[in-house]
């Protein structure tokens, strides 16, 4: 068998001490990614730190930011009461994500950590350069139709799958990372990367650190707000392409806004011009519409995604018509 | 006394956990196959490396073409055309090569990752609608050509249309795995757990292959996790099995998994279809033409009735259909649920609503405008048929009173709603079975069967005949199955199991009647005397009557037919071009319905099934590699509750007076046959576009 070790540990120094040790070590969080990947055979780790008893659960506002730990569950950060008062999008983008009981496990650092589901990547028999650089991209000339129309590279077209990563986007989340010699703090839409030309790589985090917590600042955008999210079924399915949408309206003026979209990019894609196209116009379907237009600048469709150019603009708009008829 | 409310007889096994399924039996010394399968789609195999396997903790044996044991018919000119396992030949990739045996299933998987097969190649083909286009490709008859007047007829009539409808491969996926536990003894004494909808029909593939007699074979199966027609023949996996168990003399039990059950046990083959129809401008049809193409293996034909309906569903003077099917290097399909009508009649039913629409009829008018007195192919009565009055019921239900002619009506918002009907139609079959009837002292009735359940709920129907008969309290009989040394029962396939297992039940309830009456004359009692106490005073603790029980010559006489007729209501969001099922009505007639509440779930089970085929079930292929892509429940899409709105299952329910004892007809196949087409034909109404490939994804609305 491949036998692995099994390791607990309760603190987060223990646990970056135990990762530093070994170069095959891996976090074991909820487990809902990282086992199906093991069973699959696409990652092998030897040893797993189980950090599930590192004490790292908390919802709490802590002067203007909402502080999150990195173990709390997608459930817990659902359903709790300052996340649904102060950041519903969050919570709506939660729950528009998975199942129930993948959800009740699913920790926020994971969801953050969680690998592509391109159907290449998964079966070992299939080239893929983000499991075995140099393989090629089977998804490039094959099925796509899941796959990226933003920030592509020639080695690959996977995206992220994550919901809840396309609200703190949208958010200004940071991320605070433990390292052996203290914390650092990056802005949230700094962690995942775009493929370039290193696919294996996700994201931002060196080999000796560990996801602390979440710090969302709170916002003026928590009463007209949609999260979008179209699939080929009601529940329980990755987006084709998602939306999540926020402003302050004043007047029907839009004082502020944030928007970003999943399922497009191999991180999340914040909609950056079409934000500030909108910022002090008129909430209206043609300005909603102008502001869609903008944000597919450089879309480029692979075949079976092509018609994700039409969908994405149609989302955004449609994200935007439900944030604003919001009472 | 009379129970036609009665639940399920096993409901309360099943929801508590306590109904054995067949990977639930643990034999003394039971050890644990896992399959190694082809990485390529077609050749030979050059070389099999086992020696790591071998060599792992606890591997007991790896069993393959070269250390194969005796299957004596895969020897034989003329034997099993499936002779997988059996030959160094490749037909497909995800083929089974090789069983590793150990002594825990964890070991056996990881030593079967070690085993090594190395291969010639060959160039492949797994692109069904190339091979179509192929010129060279192989095309195979899958039926005889049919005609009734004017071949293509249509081509020449007032109002006509020619469409092409396609249909991708479904892969059946009940939620248990696949496999068999198979315990191979040294004097030929075989005993296999096996998931099947046919235990006799396991138990003679089993004596067929390995050429030893029926009676040393022992099939169990008494709870089946779901079958839909995946399990109506003994796959080369479940032979792999048996020889592993024979060549290591002990118990071996295989689970595969679901990404094997994409390339083991079959699929609903993919399909290409073209409707010609013409018409008169009164709406009358002149002309129906249905030509299809299905997909098939390289290594075996499979064929199924996917153009049936077109010969006897509409009065049409001129018909003709053709079939062909068409083989690419996958593995074999094999029936699903409602089989090949249910591919046929997305053709057929999406084409006469679009004929409706041609000519500015409600597809509902030209559909009992267009209704059969009689069977024009069969030139015979219909045994029974009730459509106009299920029309009528499920028309009201659905309320198509709302639903205008013009498509895209209905807006609210973003939202589009449509209505969309469409009929389903299936043989009502009834077959030749046995069943043995014991009638205790203790007033209990025991029947016994080897006939199957895969989830329909056999046993409370049979009790229900039963309890009918014999005025037997429902509690008080027992309804044995899943067993092939019980009296032979043909397999649960084709919506026949309740008409000839029923019929039998029948029989031998009427014998026990008429030999309760004769003892009861012949001890002076009266004729109406309780069997217990006639059964007490003769001294018997029990009487007991076996009958064969099969249609006469009714058959010849009537077209036997059960119809399901499928309402739906759509809503599609015109941007994002998502589609919600938000209204279901189905309405069966299938003659008497036995079991009502068993009846009820068969229908929603149909519908539920009909939104995935309609909505989102595709097996996708890249057919570079000849491998799939979403082989997995989180990638293969089969409706979650989200996706499921109220379904208001409506029966007719009116004794067929010729089918068989009990006038009840199979509904099985008719509660899916159909409902995709239903809604096809209701996006149509919402929007005005006609989708003709399913399933129907945001993509393809959007479009």
């Amino acid at each position: 068998m491949i036998n692995f070790q099994y390791l607990r540990t309760t603190s987060a120094k223990s646990a970056i001490a135990l990762l530093l040790k070994d170069k095959n070590a891996k976090f074991l969080a909820g487990g809902t990614n990282l086992i199906d990947l093991m069973k699959r055979g696409v990652t092998a780790p030897e040893k797993l730190i189980d950090i599930n008893h590192v004490p790292l659960k908390q919802i709490e506002q802590i002067g203007n930011k909402i502080h999150i730990g990195a173990l709390t569950t997608n459930t817990a950060v659902a359903d709790h009461a300052l996340i649904k008062e102060k950041l519903p999008l969050l919570s709506w983008a939660l729950q528009a994500g998975a199942s129930a009981q993948l959800r009740n496990v699913a920790t926020v650092g994971g969801n953050m950590m969680q690998r592509t589901r391109c159907g290449y990547f998964y079966d070992t028999e299939m080239p893929c350069n983000k499991r075995q650089p140099g393989t090629g991209c089977g998804a490039m000339e094959g099925f796509n139709r899941m796959h990226a129309i933003f920030g592509t590279s020639e080695k690959c077209i996977a995206v992220h799958p994550s919901d809840m990563c396309v609200a703190l986007t949208a958010l200004d989340a940071e991320v605070v990372l433990a390292n052996s010699k203290g914390e650092r703090k990056i802005a949230f839409k700094d962690f995942h990367r775009l493929a370039g030309d290193t696919p294996q790589l996700d994201n931002n985090l060196k080999a000796d650190e560990m996801i602390i917590r979440l710090e969302i600042p709170v916002n003026n955008i928590a009463k007209n707000y949609h999260y979008l999210k179209v699939r080929d079924r009601a529940s329980y399915a990755f987006a084709l392409v998602s939306v999540a949408a926020a402003f302050e309206l004043n007047n029907n003026k839009i004082t502020d806004i944030r928007l970003a979209m999943g399922g497009v990019a191999h991180k999340p894609w914040r909609l950056t011009a079409s934000e500030n196209f909108l910022k002090g116009k008129e909430a209206t379907l043609s300005n909603f519409e102008k502001a869609a237009e903008l944000a597919m600048t450089g879309a480029k469709g692979f075949g079976e995604n092509n018609f994700k150019l039409k969908l994405a603009p149609n989302t955004i708009i449609e994200a935007l018509n439900l944030a604003k008829s919001k009472a | 006394m009379l129970k036609e409310d009665t639940d399920r007889v096993d409901g309360i096994l099943k929801v508590t956990g306590k109904a054995k399924y067949f990977a639930e039996y643990e034999l003394p010394g039971l050890t644990y196959g896992v399959l190694v399968t082809s990485t390529i789609t077609k050749g030979k195999i050059t070389g099999l490396d086992t020696k790591a396997a071998e060599n792992a903790p606890g591997v007991i044996a790896v069993v393959s073409h070269l250390n194969k044991p005796s299957a004596t018919a895969y020897e034989q000119e003329g034997g099993p055309q499936m002779k997988i396992f059996y030959t160094d030949k490749i037909f497909y990739n995800g083929q089974p090569i090789a069983i590793v045996v150990a002594n825990t299933f964890e070991r056996a998987t990881y030593a079967a990752s070690l085993v090594k097969a190395t291969y010639a190649k060959e160039e492949f083909n797994t692109d069904f609608a190339k091979a179509l286009k192929d010129p060279k490709a192989k095309k195979l008859q899958g039926q005889a050509d049919y005609k009734r007047g004017i071949e293509n007829a249509y081509k020449t009539a007032e109002v006509k249309l020619e469409e092409r409808y396609f249909l991708p491969i479904e892969t059946h996926n009940p939620m248990e795995l696949h496999g068999i536990i198979a315990d191979w003894r040294p004097n030929n004494q075989v005993t296999v757990y096996a998931k099947t909808q046919g235990v006799k029909a396991t138990q003679g593939t089993i004596a067929n292959v390995f050429k030893i007699p029926m009676e040393n074979i022992q099939v169990n199966s008494e709870f089946v996790g779901g079958g839909f027609g995946m399990a109506l023949r003994t796959w080369p996996l479940e032979i792999a099995t048996v020889m592993a168990s024979k060549h290591i003399g002990k118990p071996v039990k295989v689970v595969i998994t679901r990404a094997q059950m994409f390339t083991m046990v079959g699929n609903r083959p993919a399909a290409i279809q073209t409707i010609g129809l013409g018409a008169d401008k009164d709406g009358k049809l002149t002309g129906i033409t249905h030509r299809a193409y299905g997909e098939t293996s390289t290594y075996e034909n499979f064929t199924e009735g996917v153009v049936n309906m077109a010969k006897f569903m509409y009065q049409c003077d001129n018909v003709n259909t053709s079939y062909a099917i068409v083989p690419v290097d996958l593995g074999v399909p094999i029936w699903m649920r409602g089989p090949g009508e249910a591919t046929g009649a997305f053709a057929l039913e999406s084409a006469i609503d679009e004929m409706a629409h041609a000519l500015d009829m409600d597809p509902l008018d030209f559909r009992i405008k267009n209704d059969p007195e009689t069977d024009q192919q069969k030139n015979k009565p219909f045994s029974s048929k009730n459509i106009k009055e299920a029309y009528k019921l499920g028309a009201e239900k659905i309320g198509w009173s709302n639903r205008k002619n013009k498509p895209g009506s209905l807006v609210e918002g973003p939202w589009q709603t449509g209505y969309g009907v469409s009929v389903g139609v299936f043989n009502a079959n009834r077959g030749k079975a046995s069943v043995k009837g014991i009638l205790k002292a203790d007033g209990s009735l025991l029947l016994q069967s080897a006939t199957s359940d895969i989830g329909p709920g056999t046993g409370t129907g049979m009790t229900l005949i039963a309890n009918k008969l014999m005025k037997i309290p429902v509690n008080k009989i027992t309804f044995e199955l899943g067993d092939s040394s019980l009296p032979p029962a043909p397999s649960q396939g084709g919506s026949a199991t309740l008409s000839t297992v029923g019929s039998a039940v029948n029989d031998v309830c009427v014998a026990l009647k008429s030999a309760i009456a004769e003892l009861a004359a012949n001890s002076n009692m009266d004729a109406t005397a309780n069997f217990v106490e006639v059964l007490k005073k003769n001294n018997l603790p029990q009487i007991e009557v076996t009958k064969e029980s099969q249609s006469g010559k009714e058959k010849d006489n009537y077209s036997m037919y059960s119809f399901s007729i499928h309402f739906v209501q759509v809503k599609v969001h015109a941007l994002t071009g998502v589609v919600k099922v938000s209204k279901i009505v189905s309405v069966g007639d299938s003659g008497t319905i036995v079991s009502p509440k068993t009846a009820r779930s068969q229908m929603l089970g149909g519908a539920v099934g009909g939104i995935g085929m309609a909505l989102t079930e595709e097996s996708i292929i890249d057919h570079r590699y000849g491998r799939y892509i979403n082989n997995n429940f989180a990638d293969y899409h089969v409706p979650v509750n989200a996706d499921v709105p109220e379904i208001d299952v409506n029966f007719i329910n009116k004794p067929d007076p010729y089918i068989n004892p009990m006038g009840a007809k199979g509904m099985g196949e008719i509660a899916l046959i159909g409902f995709s087409a239903a809604v096809a034909n209701a996006v149509f109404n919402a929007t005005g576009k006609r989708i003709r490939t399913l399933p129907i994804t945001p993509d393809k609305v959007l479009a």
